[in-house]
């Protein structure tokens, strides 16, 4: 139980840091309802629907990219990242209570962003709600990984897109057939096989990224 | 690793394999009846692809070890074989841009499943060059290739799945659960073909460890003789 009091206590920790510094949250709802905004006007006024609905996927993956390439900015700014490791803990709790946390945050960004989506273009049905929550599992699970990686190389924020995008195609997959398709299942059942899938690697590999 | 004095065997054979190869395709195997001699590119833009899935688990496997056992050298060979690898996926999205322009009249199809995921491995092992060459050479270094290595042979099937149910397939399946669709000369090019292709990517692979390994000794006797 010391795992998962553990992770608590991380998560509790960037909860903490961002109701006080207000660093991240409010960049992410002000970006995703900028870029619905700007797909308003990238689609041409007769364009249908579905074409909106995957659009919508994009803004959710760029919200995600923005809260993901801060998140390991402070551990690293003011080494924290260093005692953590030393701790003679588990080391993937590290990636656990990061990656919750940057869940709660895309969690809070989407609960604006749908309805505005809902507001300024189509009804979001079940079936994207649902494509949404398991996508989000699978984007914090890989990008909280990918982004302690981009944190340890040179190139820092530029590095995170370029190996955070490919990995994520899969999940872009399943959440627009989540979104578009008359029977979401078959692509909600891919989505949770990446999130367990990916989830597993992220977990069993962390502990490798932040160490020597 | 290879012994040096057997890497000369290792390429002729691989360059016997080839001949024998390209003379199984262009006189033994058959004109295909619906695709013409077109189809004949089939026996080189499959093995390629396959040869480049091998190099990338190869990489994969070369990278788990390193994190596993730490083993000495683990991660240059993972290096090595991924570099290859990328070789091979473009020669694959080139082939097969090519078949596609005959076969279906354009350079690119989206329906084309095997084509959209080497367009995506390759996109995902080419990241790997950046995130490999903006860390600083070390032990983290090694240890950050290997885990996107890994996650590499995971995206694989993952992607191949969710390509799959996504689209409409006009590609052609050739092997099938109840086995491969062709006629006998036909398999046994392909075969030869394909076994051509892993020798070379084989040969390519030990000679530029070699060189790379030669570089690193260099290195080391530069130091040693100038400090």
């Amino acid at each position: 139980m010391t795992y998962f009091a553990d992770v608590g206590a991380l998560a509790r920790k960037d909860l903490m840091l961002e109701l006080r510094a207000r660093d991240t949250l409010p960049a992410m709802l002000l970006f995703v309802l900028s870029t619905l905004v700007v797909f308003h006007f990238v689609l041409p006024s007769d364009s249908s629907e579905l074409a909106a609905k995957g659009l919508l996927w994009v803004a959710i993956l760029f919200t995600a990219l923005l809260g993901l390439s801060r998140a390991f900015a402070a551990e690293r700014e003011q080494g924290v990242i260093d005692g953590l490791v030393l701790a003679t803990r588990d080391r993937s709790a590290i990636w656990l209570g990061k990656a919750l946390a940057i869940l709660a945050f895309l969690g809070l960004a989407e609960i604006v962003a749908l309805p505005a989506f809902g507001l300024f273009f189509t009804h979001v049905g079940g079936g994207t709600i649902a494509g949404v929550v398991l996508a989000d599992v699978g984007i914090c699970a890989v990008g909280t990984l990918l982004a302690a990686m981009a944190t340890a190389s040179r190139a820092r924020e530029l590095l995170l897109p370029l190996i955070f995008l490919p990995l994520t195609i899969p999940i872009v997959i399943g959440g627009v057939g989540a979104s578009v398709a008359g029977h979401p299942g078959k692509y909600l059942a891919f989505l949770a096989l990446y999130d367990a899938i990916f989830g597993l690697v992220a977990w069993g590999s962390f502990e490798y990224v932040v160490t020597e | 690793m290879l012994p040096a004095n057997r890497l000369p065997a290792l390429a002729t054979l691989a360059l016997g394999l080839m001949v024998a190869a390209v003379a199984l395709v262009a006189y033994v195997a058959p004109v295909d009846a619906n695709q013409g001699l077109s189809q004949k590119i089939f026996y080189f833009h499959v093995p390629v692809a396959l040869t480049a899935y091998a190099l990338f688990g190869w990489g994969a496997w070369r990278g788990l070890r390193h994190l596993w056992k730490r083993e000495q050298g683990a991660d240059l060979e993972s290096y090595v074989a991924i570099h290859l690898g990328v070789i091979f996926g473009a020669m694959t999205l080139l082939t097969g841009s090519i078949w596609a322009k005959i076969s279906w009249g354009r350079w690119w199809a989206w329906s084309s499943d095997q084509l959209v995921l080497f367009l995506v491995l390759f996109l995902f092992y080419s990241a790997y060059f950046m995130l490999r060459f903006s860390i600083e050479p070390g032990p983290q270094r090694a240890n950050l290739s290997a885990v996107y290595a890994v996650f590499g042979v995971a995206l694989i099937p993952v992607s191949f799945l969710a390509i799959r149910i996504s689209k409409d397939i006009i590609h052609p399946v050739v092997f099938k659960s109840t086995g491969p669709d062709m006629s006998g000369t036909m398999f046994l090019a392909f075969c030869v073909s394909w076994a051509a292709m892993l020798a070379l990517a084989a040969t390519l692979y030990h000679v530029e460890l070699a060189g790379k390994r030669l570089d690193a000794r260099l290195k080391e006797l530069r130091e040693a003789l100038t400090s």
